[in-house]
C-alpha cells in the first residue's frame, strides 16, 4: 500500500533528521567547544602532558617508553639498556610501548605461555638487576593493561638503583634520592597505589647528569 | 443503656456454625490411597501426546522419555533403562495427579447422575395461567421439556427440571444436590420459588415453570463441573503456564547448547544424560501438579456445597477487596432476640416478665421463643405449657393487628398483648386505658440503639370494669453471631473491607455495624443502592463479592466479581451469580474467599518449591557429567554421590517421586491462615523456598545410598 | 595507609558520592520525563527533526520511533565507517571493512560498544566524534526513554499512551547527558585526559627511539562513554590507556560516572510512581548485588595463588595498571560489567578464574545492578515483575505490582524478556563452539578459551561491550554473529518492555490493601535478589561450570 509505505518513509526521514540534528549538537558542536575550552584552560594536559627537551617533545609523561639498546644486526628482540630504569613488560605492539597499538597480553591466568613468560622475565630481571629471583616485584614480570603504563612500583625502582647508578657512575644514595623524589603517593591519599613514573624518572636522571 | 444481653443465646447455633473462631483453617478432603490405584488407567490414557501437549512442561518430559527409550533400545545399559523407566514414570505420575483430582469429582458426578434417572414430566398441554382450572396434562420424558413449559409435580414425585414454582407451596427434599436431609419449603412468588430438577416433592402439589433447556439444567452443569469437563484454564493459571513454559524453553536452550561446550571440553554427553538434565531442570513438579491444584480447588468448594460456575470465579474470590454481607443470617443470627424487659413505673419487672412470657407462649417465632427463654433464665419463670393454662385462648399475630397475645378466661379474666408500640397502645386506649408518657421515650431509646421495641399491654377485668395499661417494653435486639468481630478483624488483616447490607434505618445499622466490627454499612439498602455501591467500588479497581437470593439481587449478583447465589433463591439469582451455595449459608462467602486464596498460594508455593529444587539437581548432575574431564568439578559433588550414573539416576528418581509425594498437598491445598501478605509470604518462602532448596539434597542423597547397589549404576 | 584501608576508602567514597547524587539526579530525571514544558531549544530540535513534540504515543508508535531511529542510526553509522577515508580528519585511516563496519555500527547503536577494532589504528577523529560519540549520547537516551515509557505504564491508567519518544530522547540528551558530559569532560582534561585534534605525533624518546603519540578529542568522548554506559574507548586499551584515564582520581571519577545514572534511576522510578520507597527497594537490590560482586572480585584478585600465573608472579597484575592496582581495577571491572558499560581499566581475560568468572556472571545477571542507562532499570523491573508474580501467588492474590495486575499478557512479555538474552547468549556461544574454525579464534586453551567465547556472546547480547579480549573476534563470522547478538539483545527486550508498558498503562490500578504484597520492604529486597540469582544461576550454571568453574576448581 503506497500510503502506508509513505508513512513508513516519512517516519524514517524524521528519524534521520533527528539523528542529523543530534550529530550536529553532540558530534560537532560539543567536542569543538570542549576542545576550545580545554586548549585555552588546560593546554598542557589537553595536549598530552608532554615533556620537552630544548623545545622538542621527547615524551608524554603519561605514556611509557622502551629504554632499550639499539638493535644489533641479526638481533630480533632488543635488549634493555642498563643505564635506564626499566618499565614494566608491555604487550603494545611487537616491541612494546607502541601507542598506535595499545593493549594487553590477554593471556589467561593459567595459560602455560604466560606461566613460561613470567618465569623467564623473573630470571631475566633478577640477572639484569643482580638480585635474587624471589625479590623481583610483581610489576616487573607482568604486562600492563594498556601496554603503555608509564609507572612501576617503588620496589621495582629501588631494585634497579644499583644497576643504574653503576651504569651512570653515580653514587647510589643520589640515585635512591632521585627515586624517592619521584614516588607518587595515592591521589587524595587513598586512590590508587604508590608508583614511580619511569619516563619522568629517566628524564630527570638524564638531566641530572 | 444497661447491657443485659444474654451472653450466648441457647438458640445460637454456635456448635454448628462453620464460622467457629480460631483456630480454623480451610481444609480439603484427604487423599485416599486407593484413588491412586483406581486412577492409574486414566493416567496412562492421558499419555496421548495430543492430550499432553496442553501441558508444555510435561510434554517436554514425554518427548524426552521417547528419546531415551529409543536410545536405550539402540545401546542398552542399566543406566539408560533406569532413566527411561523413571522418565515415563514422571509423566505417568503427573497424569496421575490430574486423574486423581478428576476421579474425586467423577464419584460425585456418579451420585448426581443417579438422580437424573428417567424422570417423567406431567406437562400441562396448553400452558398455565393464573387461576386456571382443569388443564390437560400429558406425560413426556423429562428430557423433552422445553423452556417455558409448565409441569405439575405432586408429593412423592421428582421435579423434572429446573424452574420456578408458579402455583402452590410444597416441601421439597433437596438432599440429592445439597446433601441436607431436612426438607425445604418452596412456594410460588417471592424469593423461595426456585426448584431444581432431580429434587423430590414431599408434600402438596406445585406447578413449576421450566427455566432451563434440556441438558443445561443445574444438575447437568453440576455434573460437568465436578467432572472437570467444563474446566478451562483460569487467567492466573494461564499466566503461570506462560512463565513455566518460558523457563522450560530457557532450560532446553541451556542444555541443547551445552553439547557443543561439552564436546569442546572432551566430554560429549549421551542423549540419555542430556534428556535427564533437561527433565531435572524444567519445573516438572509444578507442571505436573498445576491442573490437579485447579481441579482440587473447585473440588474443595464442592465439598463445602458451593458450586462455582468457573475457575475464574474461584480465583477472583481470592482477590476480593470488598465483601458485601447481608446483615441477617450472615452477621446477625437470623432473628432478633429479647435482651431485656423494661417495665414502666409502678410495674415490677417480674410482673412484666411474666406477662411477656405468657403472651409469647404460643408464639413459635424465634422472637417469641427468645422472650420465653429470657423470662425463664433471668427471672426463673419456667415456661408453662399451653395445657397448663386452662381457659387460655391464644391470639396469633396478624398483619392487621400487628400484635399477638393471650386471653385468660379463668378466675381472673385478663388479656395480654405484645406487639408494635402503636398497635398495643391503641389497643390499650380502646379498652379505656391511658398509656403513660414514659413509654414513648423507652420505645424511642430502643429504636435509637438499633433494637426493636415490643410493647406489652394488659387489660384486666375486675368487677366488670376493664382496666387497661401498659406494663412495659421488651427490648428485641439483633444478636451478632459469635466470633464475627474476630473474623472481620482477620479479613481486615487480609486487606478485605466488609460492608454490611441491611434494610434497617441508618441508626440501627450503625449500632449493629459497630457491634459486629464491620468496616462500613449500607442502610435502608435497595437493590439499586447495592448496585451503585458495587459499581463505585469497582470503579476504584476493587473486586467485590456478595451473596444474594432474590430476583432483585440478580443485577447486583451479575455485576459483582464474585456473586454467590443462595440455592434457596430464585433462578434469576442463580443465573446471575457465578457461584451457588447449596446450603444457602451467606457466611460461606468468607470461606470461599479463603479457598480462592489457598488455590493461588498452592500454585505459588509449588512453583517456588519446584524452581528451588533445581539447585540440588545441578549439584548432582553437573559433576557427574564433567568431573571426568575437569576433576575439579568433583568439588561440586557436595552430596558425595556414589557414581555419575547413580547421581543422575537419583536426581531423576527424586524428581519423579516428589510429584507423587506432593499430590496430597496439591489436592488439599497448602495451609492457609488469614494474615497479612508479608507474614504469609515469609512463611511460604521459608517452607517452600528454603525447604525446596534443602529437601532435594537430602532426598537425592538417600536415593543414591539405596540405588548405588544396583549393579549397573556403580 | 595500607592497601586494604585505601581500597575500602575508595569504595566508601564512591558509595557516598553515589548516595549524594541519588536524590537530586533521580528527581531531576523524573522532572524532565514528566514535565509538560519544552525548552525553546527543544522546540527548535523538534522543528528541525520534523517531529511533533506534543503528541503522546501509544506503545506501538513509541516502538516504531525507537526502531526507526535505530535503523537510521545503524545505516548512517555504517555508511560513515565505510566512507571515512573520504571525509575530513580521517588521519589517513582506510575505510572500515564491511563486516567490521556492521559490527561496529551495531555495537554503538545498541549501547554495547564492543570493539573489534583498535581505535588508534582504525578510526579518524571525525568518525569518532560525529559518528561513534553521537551514538554514545543517543543510545543512552533511548534506554532512558524506554524505561520512562515502562514507568508510565505503571503510573498511568486506562490509556494506550506511554509518552513521546522524541521528547524523551531530546530532553535526556539536552538536559542531562550533554551538560553533565560537558562539565566532566573539562574535569577529566584538568586531570590529564587529552582533548585536541592532533593526528599522530612522532617523537624521539628519551632513549632515542621513535614513538608515535596519538591525539584526539578524547576527554569529550570519555565523559559520555562512562556517563552513558557505552564503554567504547577512543583507544584499544580503553580506560587503561593513560590518555583516557591518566591517574587514580580520573579512574575513580570514571567509575562514578558510569554508575551514577544507573543508581539514580530507581529514584526517578520511585518519584514517578509516587512512592520513593519503591525506588529505595530497587536501589537496595542493585547495591546489594554490586557490593557483593565488588567483594568477590576483589578477594579473588587479591588471592593471587588461586592461579598459576598469579602464584608465580606474586600478584594478579597481568593486564592491570600500576597506578590503579588491584582494588581500583577490581572496582572498575565489577562496575563496568554490572552496568552495560563495558569500558575497562584492566583486562579481564587475565583475571583469576574466580574474578573473571564473576565478571561474566555479572553480565549474565542481565545488566541490572545498576545496569545501563535505562536498560538496567527496565531489566530489574522485569525481574521484579517475575518475583512479584511468584510471590504474589504465595500471598493468595492475583499478583500485582504497583497496583497493576500481572495477568497472562503481562507475564507473556516478562517471560519473553527473560527468555531472550539467555537464548541469544547460549545459542551464539553454542554455534561458535560447534564451528571448529571459530573456535580457533581463542587465544587461550581449555576452559579459559571457552570462557572467552562465552564472555563474547554474554557481553554482546547483554550490550556490555567488554571482552575477554584474547578472542580474535575481528572475523567475518564473529563480526556478523556478535553484531546480530547485540541488535537482538538490545531491541527484542525493548519490544517486550514497551508492550508490557502498553499493557500496564491500559489497566485500571488496583488499590493497595493489607492483602497486597508490599514491594518496598527488606523482605522484597531479599526476595528479588534471590529470584535474580536463582533464575540467572540456573540458566547459566552448566556453561559456567565448563568455563570459570572448571578452570578455578582444582
Amino acid at each position: 500500500m503506497p500510503s502506508s509505505l509513505n508513512r513508513v518513509i516519512r517516519h524514517h526521514l524524521a528519524a534521520l533528521r533527528m539523528l542529523l540534528v543530534f550529530t550536529v549538537i553532540t558530534g560537532i558542536a560539543y567536542p569543538l567547544v570542549v576542545v576550545g575550552i580545554a586548549q585555552a584552560a588546560f593546554p598542557h594536559q589537553a595536549n598530552g602532558s608532554l615533556i620537552k627537551d630544548r623545545g622538542r617533545p621527547v615524551a608524554s609523561s603519561l605514556i611509557g617508553q622502551n629504554f632499550n639498546l639499539p638493535l644489533n644486526k641479526g638481533q630480533t628482540s632488543p635488549q634493555p639498556d642498563r643505564k635506564w630504569f626499566q618499565p614494566r613488560p608491555s604487550a603494545a605492539g611487537t616491541t612494546g610501548y607502541d601507542p598506535t597499538s595499545s593493549g594487553a597480553s590477554n593471556l589467561g591466568p593459567n595459560n602455560p605461555d604466560l606461566v613460561a613468560v613470567i618465569k623467564a622475565r623473573r630470571a631475566a630481571v633478577a640477572a639484569f638487576d643482580g638480585v635474587p629471583p624471589s625479590s623481583v616485584p610483581v610489576d616487573a614480570v607482568t604486562a600492563s593493561g594498556s601496554g603503555l603504563d608509564p609507572d612501576i612500583s617503588p620496589a621495582y625502582a629501588y631494585e634497579q638503583v644499583n644497576r643504574v647508578a653503576k651504569a651512570w657512575g653515580l653514587n647510589r644514595p643520589a640515585v635512591r634520592k632521585l627515586v624517592a623524589d619521584h614516588i607518587q603517593g595515592r591521589n587524595l591519599g587513598f586512590l590508587g597505589q604508590d608508583r614511580v613514573n619511569v619516563v619522568e624518572l629517566n628524564h630527570d636522571l638524564a638531566a641530572s647528569k | 443503656m444497661p447491657t443485659t444481653t444474654t451472653e450466648e443465646p441457647p438458640e445460637a447455633p454456635v456448635a454448628k456454625d462453620p464460622l467457629a473462631p480460631n483456630p480454623h483453617r480451610v481444609s480439603g478432603g484427604m487423599l485416599d490411597p486407593k484413588q491412586l490405584v483406581t486412577s492409574f488407567p486414566d493416567a496412562l490414557r492421558k499419555l496421548d501426546p495430543r492430550v499432553m501437549i496442553r501441558n508444555p512442561v510435561m510434554f517436554v518430559v514425554e518427548v524426552g522419555a521417547v528419546l531415551t527409550t529409543l536410545s536405550a533400545i539402540k545401546s542398552p545399559s542399566v543406566f539408560a533403562w533406569v532413566i527411561t523407566v523413571w522418565l515415563w514414570l514422571t509423566t505417568v505420575f503427573a497424569n496421575l495427579s490430574e486423574a486423581v483430582a478428576e476421579g474425586r469429582g467423577k464419584a460425585q458426578a456418579e451420585t448426581l447422575r443417579r438422580t437424573k434417572t428417567d424422570t417423567v414430566a406431567r406437562r400441562l398441554a396448553d400452558g398455565w395461567r393464573p387461576g386456571a382450572e382443569g388443564l390437560v396434562e400429558e406425560e413426556i420424558p423429562a428430557t423433552q421439556l422445553r423452556l417455558g413449559d409448565c409441569v405439575v409435580v405432586e408429593a412423592g414425585q421428582i421435579i423434572p427440571g429446573d424452574g420456578d414454582v408458579v402455583e402452590g407451596v410444597a416441601s421439597v427434599d433437596e438432599s440429592a444436590i445439597t446433601g441436607e436431609s431436612a426438607p425445604v419449603i418452596r412456594e410460588s412468588g417471592g424469593d423461595r420459588s426456585a426448584v431444581t430438577g432431580g429434587t423430590k416433592v414431599l408434600s402438596d402439589r406445585i406447578v413449576v415453570k421450566i427455566t432451563s433447556k434440556p441438558g443445561e439444567t443445574f444438575i447437568d452443569r453440576m455434573i460437568a463441573l465436578v467432572e472437570g469437563a467444563a474446566r478451562q484454564k483460569t487467567p492466573n493459571e494461564i499466566a503461570l503456564n506462560i512463565l513455566l513454559a518460558s523457563l522450560t524453553i530457557v532450560f532446553l536452550v541451556a542444555v541443547v547448547t551445552l553439547q557443543p561446550f561439552a564436546i569442546f571440553a572432551g566430554a560429549e554427553q549421551t542423549i540419555v544424560i542430556l534428556v535427564a538434565l533437561v527433565v531435572a531442570l524444567i519445573p516438572t513438579t509444578i507442571g505436573a501438579l498445576l491442573s490437579a491444584i485447579g481441579i482440587a480447588g473447585m473440588d474443595r468448594l464442592v465439598q463445602r456445597n458451593v458450586l462455582a460456575m468457573s475457575g475464574r470465579a474461584v480465583e477472583a474470590a481470592g482477590d476480593v477487596n470488598t465483601l458485601l454481607l447481608d446483615k441477617t443470617g450472615t452477621i446477625t443470627l437470623g432473628n432478633r432476640q429479647a435482651s431485656e424487659f423494661l417495665p414502666v413505673r409502678g410495674v415490677d419487672i417480674e410482673q412484666l416478665a411474666d406477662a411477656a412470657q405468657l403472651s409469647s407462649l404460643a408464639d413459635e417465632t424465634p422472637e417469641g421463643r427468645s422472650i420465653v427463654v429470657l423470662a425463664k433464665e433471668r427471672y426463673a419463670l419456667r415456661g408453662r405449657s399451653e395445657g397448663e393454662l386452662a381457659h387460655a385462648e391464644f391470639v396469633p399475630f396478624t398483619a392487621q393487628t400487628r400484635m399477638s397475645g393471650v386471653d385468660l378466661n379463668g378466675e381472673e379474666r385478663r388479656a395480654l398483648r405484645k406487639g408494635a408500640a402503636t398497635a398495643v397502645m391503641r389497643w390499650v386506649r380502646d379498652h379505656g386505658g391511658h398509656p403513660t408518657d414514659e413509654v414513648g421515650p423507652i420505645v424511642d431509646g430502643i429504636s435509637g440503639s438499633g433494637g426493636t421495641p415490643l410493647v406489652v399491654g394488659e387489660v384486666s377485668w375486675q368487677n366488670g370494669t376493664a382496666e387497661a395499661r401498659i406494663l412495659g417494653v421488651i427490648h428485641l435486639k439483633d444478636v451478632v453471631k459469635h466470633g464475627m468481630r474476630e473474623r472481620f478483624d482477620e479479613l481486615r488483616r487480609m486487606g478485605i473491607k466488609t460492608v454490611m447490607i441491611t434494610g434497617d434505618n441508618p441508626l440501627t445499622a450503625r449500632a449493629i455495624a459497630e457491634e459486629a466490627g464491620v468496616d462500613d454499612f449500607l442502610a435502608e439498602a435497595t437493590p439499586e443502592d447495592k448496585m451503585a455501591l458495587i459499581k463505585r467500588e469497582q470503579a476504584g479497581g476493587k473486586l467485590v463479592a456478595m451473596t444474594g437470593d432474590g430476583t432483585n439481587d440478580a443485577p447486583a449478583l451479575a455485576q459483582a466479581d464474585v456473586g454467590v447465589a443462595m440455592n434457596t433463591g430464585t433462578s434469576a439469582a442463580k443465573e446471575a451469580g457465578n457461584m451457588v451455595d447449596l446450603d444457602s449459608n451467606p457466611t460461606k462467602l468468607i470461606e470461599i474467599v479463603e479457598i480462592g486464596k489457598q488455590l493461588l498460594i498452592t500454585r505459588g508455593a509449588l512453583t517456588t518449591f519446584s524452581i528451588a529444587n533445581d539447585v540440588a539437581k545441578y549439584f548432582a548432575i553437573i559433576p557427574a557429567m564433567f568431573a571426568s574431564v575437569y576433576p575439579g568439578l568433583q568439588h561440586l559433588n557436595i552430596m558425595g554421590l556414589h557414581s555419575p550414573t547413580s547421581a543422575i539416576s537419583s536426581a531423576i528418581i527424586f524428581n519423579a517421586l516428589i510429584i507423587v509425594a506432593l499430590i496430597p498437598l496439591a489436592l488439599r491445598g497448602v495451609r492457609y491462615r488469614p494474615s497479612s501478605a508479608s507474614s504469609l509470604l515469609s512463611r511460604n518462602i521459608w517452607i517452600y523456598g528454603l525447604g525446596g532448596l534443602i529437601l532435594p539434597f537430602i532426598g537425592i542423597k538417600v536415593i543414591d545410598l539405596l540405588i548405588q547397589f544396583i549393579p549397573g549404576l556403580r | 595507609m595500607n592497601n586494604t584501608l585505601a581500597g575500602w576508602l575508595q569504595v566508601i567514597a564512591l558509595v557516598g558520592a553515589l548516595a549524594l547524587s541519588y536524590r537530586p539526579l533521580g528527581d531531576y530525571l523524573a522532572h524532565i520525563l514528566t514535565s509538560p514544558r519544552h525548552w525553546r531549544v527543544e522546540r527548535l530540535v523538534y522543528r528541525a527533526g520534523g517531529v511533533d513534540g506534543d503528541a503522546d504515543q501509544p506503545w506501538p508508535a513509541y516502538l516504531r520511533s525507537v526502531l526507526a531511529f535505530f535503523l537510521v542510526s545503524l545505516l548512517f553509522l555504517y555508511g560513515f565507517l565505510r566512507l571515512q577515508n573520504h571525509l575530513l580528519l580521517s588521519l589517513g585511516m582506510k575505510a572500515v571493512k564491511p563486516d567490521l563496519a556492521f559490527n561496529t555500527a551495531a555495537s554503538f547503536v545498541t549501547n554495547t560498544n564492543w570493539q573489534n577494532y583498535s581505535g588508534e589504528s582504525t578510526m579518524g577523529h571525525l568518525v569518532q566524534m560525529a559518528g561513534l560519540a553521537v551514538q554514545n549520547f543517543v543510545s543512552a537516551a533511548v534506554g532512558i526513554g524506554v524505561v520512562a515509557a515502562l514507568i508510565r505504564g505503571f503510573t498511568r491508567k486506562k490509556t494506550d499512551r506511554v509518552g513521546n519518544f522524541w521528547v524523551d530522547l531530546t530532553r535526556v540528551v539536552l538536559r542531562v547527558l550533554l551538560p553533565v558530559s560537558f562539565v566532566f569532560a573539562l574535569v577529566l582534561v584538568a586531570g590529564g585526559v587529552i582533548e585536541n585534534f592532533h593526528g599522530i605525533q612522532s617523537i624521539t624518546t628519551i632513549a632515542g627511539e621513535h614513538q608515535s603519540l596519538t591525539g584526539g578529542p578524547v576527554a569529550s568522548q570519555e565523559a559520555i562513554k562512562e556517563l552513558g554506559t557505552n564503554g567504547g574507548g577512543f583507544y584499544n586499551a580503553n580506560s587503561s590507556h593513560p590518555f583516557e584515564n591518566p591517574n587514580p582520581f580520573t579512574n575513580w571519577l570514571e567509575i562514578y560516572l558510569l554508575l551514577v545514572i544507573g543508581f539514580a534511576l530507581p529514584r526517578t522510578f520511585g518519584k514517578m510512581v509516587g512512592d520513593n520507597r519503591q525506588g529505595y527497594a530497587i536501589v537496595a537490590v542493585m547495591a546489594l548485588i554490586w557490593a557483593s560482586s565488588v567483594a568477590i572480585v576483589t578477594a579473588n584478585e587479591l588471592h593471587s595463588v588461586s592461579s598459576s600465573a598469579g602464584h608465580l608472579a606474586g600478584g594478579m597484575m597481568e593486564g592491570k595498571e600500576q597506578r590503579f592496582g588491584i582494588w581500583a581495577s577490581a572496582l572498575f571491572a565489577v562496575s563496568t560489567t554490572l552496568t552495560s558499560c563495558g569500558a575497562v581499566n584492566s583486562f579481564h581475560d587475565s583475571y583469576t578464574p574466580g574474578g573473571g568468572g564473576m565478571t561474566i556472571f555479572n553480565m549474565m545477571l542481565g545488566e541490572i545492578a545498576p545496569g545501563g542507562t535505562g536498560s538496567g532499570l527496565y531489566g530489574i523491573l522485569i525481574l521484579a515483575v517475575v518475583a512479584v508474580f511468584v510471590a504474589g501467588l504465595m500471598v493468595g492474590r492475583t499478583p500485582e505490582y504497583l497496583g497493576k495486575k500481572l495477568r497472562g499478557q503481562e507475564m507473556k512479555y516478562a517471560s519473553l524478556y527473560i527468555l531472550t538474552t539467555p537464548a541469544i547468549v547460549l545459542v551464539g556461544a553454542g554455534l561458535a563452539m560447534a564451528l571448529p574454525g571459530e573456535r580457533a579464534a581463542m587465544l587461550n586453551h581449555g576452559p579459559h578459551g571457552f570462557s572467552e567465547v562465552l564472555y563474547a556472546f554474554t557481553s554482546a547480547a547483554n550490550n556490555n561491550g567488554s571482552a575477554f579480549a584474547g578472542l580474535s573476534a575481528n572475523t567475518v563470522w564473529y563480526n556478523t554473529a556478535l553484531g546480530l547478538a547485540m541488535i537482538l539483545g538490545r531491541f527484542l527486550p525493548m519490544v517486550f518492555v514497551l508492550a508490557l508498558a502498553g499493557s500496564l498503562a491500559s489497566q485500571q490500578p488496583v488499590p493497595v490493601t493489607a492483602g497486597t504484597l508490599p514491594t518496598h520492604r527488606p523482605q522484597f529486597v531479599g526476595l528479588l535478589t534471590g529470584v535474580i540469582l536463582i533464575v540467572v544461576g540456573l540458566t547459566y550454571f552448566p556453561a559456567l561450570a565448563l568455563g570459570p568453574l572448571a578452570e578455578g576448581l582444582h
